[in-house]
């Protein structure tokens, strides 16, 4: 009967609202193409953080620049967990022992494992067993196992998978695949959650439901998460800052309404007939078929 | 000897304190509860609640899945001498205050955030809720109300107030009078505010006790309970039962995984009502439909076998010895297998309940070797009056009375009933009670009468047996249920009373229907649209034509429509317990039911959406109607 989590998924020991994370004027070019031309933005712990803008803007890339796929010509990109540290040029494995845990576009699974298994590989970050002592499965590494499972099961819970967690992932459907991509991302117990377009290709009520797990995890555990999401009503919903990229340049930064105001943000990416807060026709629709 | 349930519960504890009282799936791993275990939580949450307040007049008020605390809550309440009342968790808001204001309730105990939040939304109309507790916490953090408790907590208040008052707990526990109330149950009244029966330990416990006299239950079975709490099936399975034999009850991990649990448990004993059963058969026919020839053709040299046995039974034959043989293979073979699959491997008994179950559910089921019996009750008479004798089983008749049960048919063909454990009356509603109850006797309003061999065979509800135009008498439900038996059909509302011939409105399973369109290219986006495909049309069509051959041709249907949404309890079509609310569908679907009757090949019907932001939409859709036979 022990309910609630008995560990928390946040592994910064920030204060809420200090500068965990800091870009500085960064560029990134690909042979001639420009993809990020002096972006700087600061994000503070447990806030959600959009980066929006059109197809092309470089959002993926300023993520990828973030969690080392890809290494900025210029700038810099500081990140503070205890003490500060300098990615720009770190590889991934090294940016993620740091913390900062990532889900894809496309989604990124081991597609023959269990939806448990593929859980417990992101957890395997923090395995301190070596070899030896996992093959003897005995004393620590058993021990160590039993707790890894027992955090994975509060993700489990947390993201109500609880009927799936015997399936192998390949077998699920598009919008339980994207929620255990979350999940494996959560089991790294990062400071900074990158979410690369957590709900694209889901239908108005999968998004519904991915909306309110990132708001649980930014809520209730106080991750940062940043996130690229289209749709403008979720990202309007949920983020506390949002940042609007366009050719490469961040051309507006602020919360949602100040964004939404913003003339230089509705003429580059909202259009111009946008009168207000964008409207959810995209959702609108598909609730009227169903009728 | 005990004479309420928290005193069956503290026997247990003391006679057999480490044995497993409660299981709960968590974290994937099944989680155990020992008897002690199980009283020492009841105590200190009744004393928690008793230091809250709680008085015995009051009721306490339980929503939420089914948990070990949900149980908890219940015995805490009855032991402190109050009631407590289980609410459905789709409840709508209207009827929850209805049943908050009226029946006295004090304390509320919730299951989680979302049920805090609906709770918040209303509190303003309550008038006599003092303090919502809640068992789990995840999201509620941040939720400053002070009448909002964590479940631990009133434990620890109770363990205060002990120190206090040493002693009480005991004493009050052993004032307990079977004549006390212990539960008002909900019922699914089919218009208005839900009536509330007053049920007490006596009345309880006497329908655990006859019916386990009929069919002995003991404490090494298991029990997965994972219908609502709130339903009396459950109480009786839970509560009644369980509290008196001893037996494991097992709580699944979600709702979803409910199917995989049971499996992991193989239940001994399981009731439930027939859209379960319906569920089990649907999954086999679609299973089979998908898997390879080889399987496909074994099953079906197999299943004429079982339904052979199975009709040799109802006819109390001794099947000849070839006939076994058979059976033997085929049970080795095939239907050991699909048992398994479904968890009913180790079921000793299954009861049906609620509703009728069709004929060809109740004979498919026997032809697995399932010991599936019909029993018949009412909320009103704590669910069980009537059974299915082990050996005695006839799907057409719901057996017959447990013992110390009464039953006569009134002059109008009304099934009268009485017992101990007929209900006390509806709460704070006189009027109700002077109708139901005349004399000690309740009545029932189903029609019914008994068989030459003493069996009670039920019509259908009173009022809803219709009078075909050749003037036969003939129930809707008996034949809704022979379509009902298609693995495509979910729901069907029958029209014929009134009418020179039968039509059916049908409602297809989406999830089937969605599969098999898969499977034969179908392209289809939604629920409307998929249920006004042509092919569609064509397969229920057989279905229809099917059931229609068993039929006297009055009774055959002669046109129908495949609805363009499912009927919802959420719009009030069915109850909760998903019973057709017949009077109000017919209004609702007046011009359907009208075109219907006409020459008409298709009706259009206008629906109005609500959206969730309270912006409304129109739609306009058409409906295509299928004509059968010659009338076409």
């Amino acid at each position: 009967m022990l309910r609630g989590f008995t560990s928390g998924l946040n592994g910064s020991h920030l204060e809420a609202g200090q500068v965990q994370l800091k870009i500085e004027d960064v560029q990134l070019d690909f042979g001639g193409v420009t993809a990020l031309i002096g972006v700087s933005l600061e994000v503070r712990q447990s806030e959600i953080y959009a980066i929006i803008g059109p197809n092309g803007a470089g959002k993926t890339s300023l993520l990828n620049c973030i969690s080392g796929l890809y290494h900025p010509q210029k700038g810099h990109i500081y990140y503070k967990n205890g003490s500060q540290h300098d990615l720009t040029r770190l590889r991934p494995h090294q940016i993620a022992h740091l913390g900062i845990a990532r889900s894809f576009q496309n989604i990124e699974l081991f597609k023959h494992m269990t939806v448990l298994d593929n859980l417990l590989s992101g957890c395997h970050i923090h395995m301190k067993s070596n070899l030896f002592s996992s093959m003897v499965y005995w004393g620590a590494a058993q021990r160590e196992q039993i707790q890894f499972r027992r955090f994975v099961e509060d993700i489990i819970d947390l993201l109500e998978i609880e009927a799936i967690r015997g399936q192998t992932v390949g077998s699920l459907a598009y919008g339980l695949q994207k929620r255990v991509e979350l999940g494996r991302a959560l089991a790294l117990r990062p400071s900074i959650l990158l979410l690369d377009e957590p709900m694209a290709g889901m239908n108005s009520e999968e998004k519904e439901d991915m909306a309110r797990f990132i708001l649980d995890i930014n809520e209730e555990h106080g991750v940062t998460v940043i996130l690229i999401e289209h749709d403008m009503g979720v990202v309007m919903d949920i983020s506390d800052r949002i940042a609007v990229l366009n050719f490469g340049q961040k051309i507006g930064e602020g919360t949602p309404e100040e964004v939404s105001a913003n003339p230089h943000v509705v003429e580059a990416y909202l259009g111009e007939d946008h009168v207000t807060l964008p409207s959810r026709d995209g959702d609108d629709d598909d609730e009227s078929k169903e009728g | 000897m005990p004479e309420t349930l928290p005193q069956f519960l503290f026997e247990h504890a003391q006679k057999t304190p480490d044995k497993i009282a409660l299981r709960e799936r968590d974290y994937g791993i099944w989680q155990s509860i020992s008897w002690r275990e199980y009283a020492t939580h009841v105590k200190y949450f009744a004393l928690g609640l008793v230091s809250m307040g709680l008085v015995p007049e009051e009721t306490i008020a339980i929503i939420g899945d089914n948990r070990p605390e949900w149980a908890m809550a219940e015995l805490a309440a009855q032991s402190a001498g109050a009631k407590s009342i289980g609410l459905y968790q789709d409840s709508v808001v209207t009827e929850m205050v209805y049943i908050f204001n009226h029946a006295d309730v004090s304390f509320v105990v919730v299951e989680d955030q979302e049920q805090v939040d609906k709770i918040l939304e209303m509190w303003g109309e309550l008038k006599g809720v003092r303090k919502v507790i809640y068992y789990d916490p995840k999201g509620l953090r941040n939720y400053t109300e002070e009448f909002l408790v964590y479940f631990p907590d009133v434990e620890t208040l109770g363990r205060k107030y002990e120190q206090e008052h040493p002693g009480w707990f005991e004493e009050n526990l052993a004032n307990g009078k079977a004549s006390d109330l212990a539960i008002l149950s909900t019922t699914s009244g089919t218009t208005g505010n839900p009536k509330l029966a007053m049920l007490t330990h006596k009345s309880m416990i006497s329908m655990g006790r006859n019916l386990m006299s009929v069919d002995p239950m003991m404490a090494a079975d298991e029990f997965v309970s994972f219908l609502p709490l709130s339903w009396i099936g459950e109480q009786m399975m839970c509560m009644s039962c369980g509290l008196q034999v001893g037996y494991t009850v097992n709580f699944p991990e979600e709702p979803e995984t409910v199917q995989h649990d049971i499996r992991e448990i193989g239940p001994r004993v399981m009731f439930s009502p027939p859209r379960i059963w319906e569920n089990f058969v649907s999954q086999v026919q679609v299973k089979i439909e998908d898997t390879s020839w080889l399987k496909k053709w074994i099953y079906n040299r197999a299943m004429p076998v079982g339904y052979k046995m199975a009709d040799a039974h109802f006819r109390k034959e001794t099947p000849s010895a070839w006939l076994k043989f058979q059976y033997f293979l085929a049970d080795w073979m095939v239907f050991q297998e699909i048992k398994d699959h479904l968890g009913l491997r180790h079921l000793k008994r299954a009861y049906t309940g609620g509703a009728a179950l069709g004929p060809d559910v109740f004979r498919f089921f026997h032809a697995l070797g399932v010991n599936l019996k019909q029993i018949y009750g009412q909320t009103e008479i704590n669910g069980i009056a009537v059974v299915h004798r082990d050996g005695d089983v006839k799907f057409q008749t719901v057996g017959t009375p447990i013992p110390e049960t009464e039953i006569k048919i009134a002059e109008n063909g009304e099934i009268l009933m009485r017992s101990p454990a007929v209900m006390e009356g509806y709460y704070r509603n006189p009027e109700a009670t002077a109708e139901s109850l005349i004399d000690g006797w309740l009545c029932s309003g189903d029609a019914g009468y008994f068989d030459e061999d003493g069996h009670l065979v039920v019509i259908d509800r009173a009022k809803d047996v219709m009078t075909l135009h050749d003037g036969t008498k003939f129930s809707p439900q008996f034949i809704e249920n022979k379509l009902k038996f298609s693995p495509y059909v979910k729901e069907a509302v029958i029209f014929g009373g009134d009418w020179p011939f039968v039509t059916a409105m049908i409602n297809i399973d989406f999830s089937n229907v969605g599969k098999w369109a898969e499977n034969h290219q179908i392209a289809y986006t939604t629920y409307t649209d998929l249920a006004q495909k042509p092919p569609v049309y064509e397969i229920i069509r057989k279905h229809v034509e099917a059931s229609n051959a068993d039929l006297p041709p009055a009774a055959r249907i002669q046109r129908f429509v495949l609805l363009h949404k499912e009927l919802d309890a959420d719009d009030a079509e069915l109850t909760r317990t998903r019973k057709v609310r017949r009077k109000l569908v017919a209004q609702r679907y007046a011009d359907i039911i009208s075109a219907l009757y006409s020459q008409n090949p298709h009706v259009d019907v206008e629906t109005v959406i609500t959206y969730q932001d309270g912006r409304t939409a129109k739609l306009q859709t058409r409906l295509a109607i299928e004509s059968l036979g010659k009338d076409k």
